[in-house]
């Protein structure tokens, strides 16, 4: 099982980097939603979803990636904030309402895709700058999972600079830390709270139209997607920055291996970290809040 | 009061129509023929779905909507692409609108799940796409009958084609981890291990797997060729991501691999693909020419596995209908005659079917170009009247367990 040569590692760790890079994109929005309104959003795989498909469009109509990207993510943005002003605030006393109304909207937002764009299964153009492959030796590295990491990346420094260098960042920590206290404290968490669920819905976005080269976009691509979204968050801990760029690469990582070493154990080890969190740590690995 | 006394007239009047219903049925043969048609329209096989819903109406258009000088009545009902809604919508078709004949459903395992149900109720059903093996095998259903293919059907001349005629000696197999997958894989080893050639190397991506990325670092790098047994979306991320990675070796696949519903949205990763199947777009006969040209008129794109599947179902539906004058509503014979059409034609040339339920037809070997600008499947090689057994005997393959990931064994694997 462990005896294969370098260049496997070398491949299979990028793949890892790269997927994880990913779920970083999808799950920061999740956990940040989830820490500050305590809603698992399950329309979240759907936004995801519907932010490739709103980047295939703009590639379509001729738009650049990353301005495909951009659009994407704001159309994506748009749309979470008034979901979250005109549906889920309404049911502010009600979770289990919320939970399910977020579910609900996934199964909206999936067949408007589905009749918009049909059900053909369709690919996200590689941008001409990053079609190729790098060599190291015996490895062999697409540029564009290359790209991946450092947008991923920087995505993540700029995450970390917003949350803790600014004064939003600061309401946002707090509110995730103790809502009551942060509303006694004049902080408007109104206006918090559609203010992170567009953040989310964005991030959401992006990472659709990045991964919309390497994953492609089909119906089903948001149920894929969100409980990968659900093991990285409650793996990296609630409303926690750090645990969702930690819990993203541990997950690609594990995910990634598992099914090229244990191909018939992949599902399982991909749960399994997750098992062993929530009976050791149960508010993951940098979690101040319990899940 | 009112209401007991409206339902007390309304049970007589049933009552009395109950007495009347035997002198009708002298009108029977001027009702429609009802034809129920299970289709997808959500979810993840709400492509195919479209596509054979197209092909259904091309067939009823052209036919005026008139088979065997009746009327046609078709009632398209959605499953959702689940076992659950396969059964309750075939019990609606079946029980609330008392339909003739079923054409679908659309997954193997849809197919399954109503397969008990029609037994009881001895319903015709005409397979337009659901290709698990023992439908037409092992678990044969005297009221089933289907119009595409096998799983194996064209992998197995593929086999040969690919051991023979490109004369490779070893390949690796990538495929969907569901039945599907195991079985057109399965009938491509084996026929390609009968002609000397090795499989080496088997890998199972799950059929929701996020990223191909991992298994094509796997891939090894010393075979002729690799073997790419996709269904839906798969095949299109698959080969990306192939050639994302540099790799340029020969790839052979199913059918549905670089199936024409979803070559149109490939690009040039699928070029040079080598694959077997029952239909191609590109077959080079006047019916085709036409059937293409009439399903680009209409819909705008060429027509693949589940377009024909469908239409096909309705030429099988009205040769039959013919054969029995009309008749439809006497279930045995007309069931006969489905099973027993004699040569029916459509756009990939001639068909007969077998004993257990399957087409014997022609088998494509194709390859991926392009002309005039899109990607085709162009014909290279005809393998003429294949049975779902190749050149197997039926009893001795039938007496083998099913094709699976384990069946045949694999013996050439290398670590």
């Amino acid at each position: 099982m462990f005896d294969k040569p370098l260049a496997f590692w070398l491949i299979q760790s990028l793949n890892s980097f790269s997927l994880g890079g990913l779920l970083f994109l999808l799950s920061a929005g999740f956990s940040l939603i989830f820490g500050l309104m305590r809603i698992a959003n399950l329309s979240h795989g759907a936004y995801f979803m519907l932010g490739a498909y709103i980047g295939l469009s703009a590639l379509r109509a001729g738009f650049g990636f990353v301005m495909a990207m951009l659009l994407a993510g704001l159309a994506v943005a748009i749309l979470g904030g008034l979901i979250e002003r005109f549906v889920i605030r309404r049911l502010s006393s009600n979770p289990l309402g919320q939970v399910l109304a977020t579910l609900g909207i996934s199964f909206i937002i999936a067949d408007g895709c589905l009749l918009y764009w049909t059900g053909d299964p369709q690919q996200l153009a590689t941008p001409e700058l990053l079609r190729g492959v790098f060599r190291v030796g015996e490895a062999v590295f697409p540029k564009y999972r290359v790209a991946v990491i450092g947008i991923a990346c920087l995505f993540a420094i700029g995450l970390w600079l917003l949350l803790e260098k600014t004064r939003i960042g600061a309401m946002i920590r707090a509110g995730v830390d103790d809502m009551e206290m942060a509303r006694g404290v004049g902080i408007p968490v109104s206006m918090l709270f559609t203010a992170v669920f567009c953040l989310g819905s964005f991030l959401a976005g992006v990472g659709g139209v990045l991964g919309g080269p390497i994953l492609s976009v089909y119906p089903g691509l948001d149920t894929d997607m969100l409980p990968l979204a659900l093991v990285v968050v409650i793996l990296g801990g609630v409303g926690s920055l750090v645990g969702a760029f930690v819990g993203s690469f541990i997950i690609g990582f594990v995910y990634t291996f598992g099914q090229t070493l244990i191909p018939d154990l992949a599902y399982m080890i991909l749960f399994l970290p997750m098992i062993l969190v929530l009976a050791l740590r149960p508010r993951g690995l940098f979690g101040r809040i319990s899940a | 009061m009112l209401i007991k006394s409206l339902r007390a007239a309304l049970c007589a009047a049933g009552a009395v129509a109950a007495t009347l219903l035997p002198l009708q049925s002298s009108h029977a043969q001027t009702e429609p023929i009802r034809i129920g048609f299970l289709t997808v329209r959500t979810g993840a096989l709400a492509a195919g779905g479209k596509q054979m819903e197209e092909g259904i109406q091309l067939f009823l258009k052209e036919r005026n909507n008139m088979i065997a000088g009746r009327k046609v009545e078709l009632i398209i009902a959605d499953t959702g692409g689940n076992p659950a809604g396969a059964k309750t919508k075939t019990q609606e078709l079946v029980e609330r609108n008392k339909v003739h004949v079923i054409i679908g459903p659309l997954a193997a395992f849809e197919a399954l799940a109503i397969d008990d149900y029609i037994r009881q109720t001895k319903t015709p059903i005409v397979a337009p796409s659901a290709a698990a093996e023992d439908l037409t095998q092992r678990k044969p259903n005297p009221w089933f009958v289907r119009t595409s293919t096998s799983s194996a059907q064209p992998n197995q001349p593929l086999g040969e084609y690919a051991a023979k005629t490109l004369g490779y000696k070893r390949v690796a197999i990538i495929a969907d981890d569901f039945a599907y997958g195991h079985e057109t894989a399965s009938g491509f080893q084996r026929v390609f291990e009968d002609n000397g050639g090795k499989v080496v190397q088997k890998l199972w991506p799950p059929l929701n797997v996020a990223d191909y990325g991992s298994y094509v670092g796997q891939l090894k790098g010393n075979v002729d060729a690799i073997y790419a047994g996709f269904a839906g979306a798969n095949g299109l991320r698959f080969l990306k991501q192939l050639r994302e990675y540099g790799n340029k070796l020969p790839v052979l696949g199913s059918a549905t691999t670089t199936d024409e519903g979803i070559l149109k949205q490939m690009g040039d990763e699928a070029l040079g693909v080598i694959s077997g199947s029952w239909y191609s777009a590109a077959i080079d006969t006047p019916e085709s020419k036409r059937f293409v040209a009439a399903a680009n008129k209409e819909f705008g794109a060429d027509p693949g596995y589940y377009t024909l599947g469908a239409y096909s179902s309705g030429v099988l539906v009205e040769q039959a209908a013919k054969a029995v004058n009309g008749k439809v509503e006497d279930k045995e014979a007309f069931m006969k005659a489905l099973r027993n059409p004699g040569t029916v034609k459509d756009a990939r040339g001639e068909w007969k079917v077998d004993e257990y339920g399957n087409p014997v037809q022609n088998i494509y070997i194709r390859k991926v170009e392009r002309k005039g600008g899109k990607l085709v499947n162009t014909v290279v090689k005809t393998y003429p009247n294949v049975s779902q057994f190749w050149t197997y005997e039926p009893k001795a393959f039938l007496a083998a367990p099913v094709y699976s990931r384990d069946v045949p064994p694999s013996k050439n694997i290398e670590p």
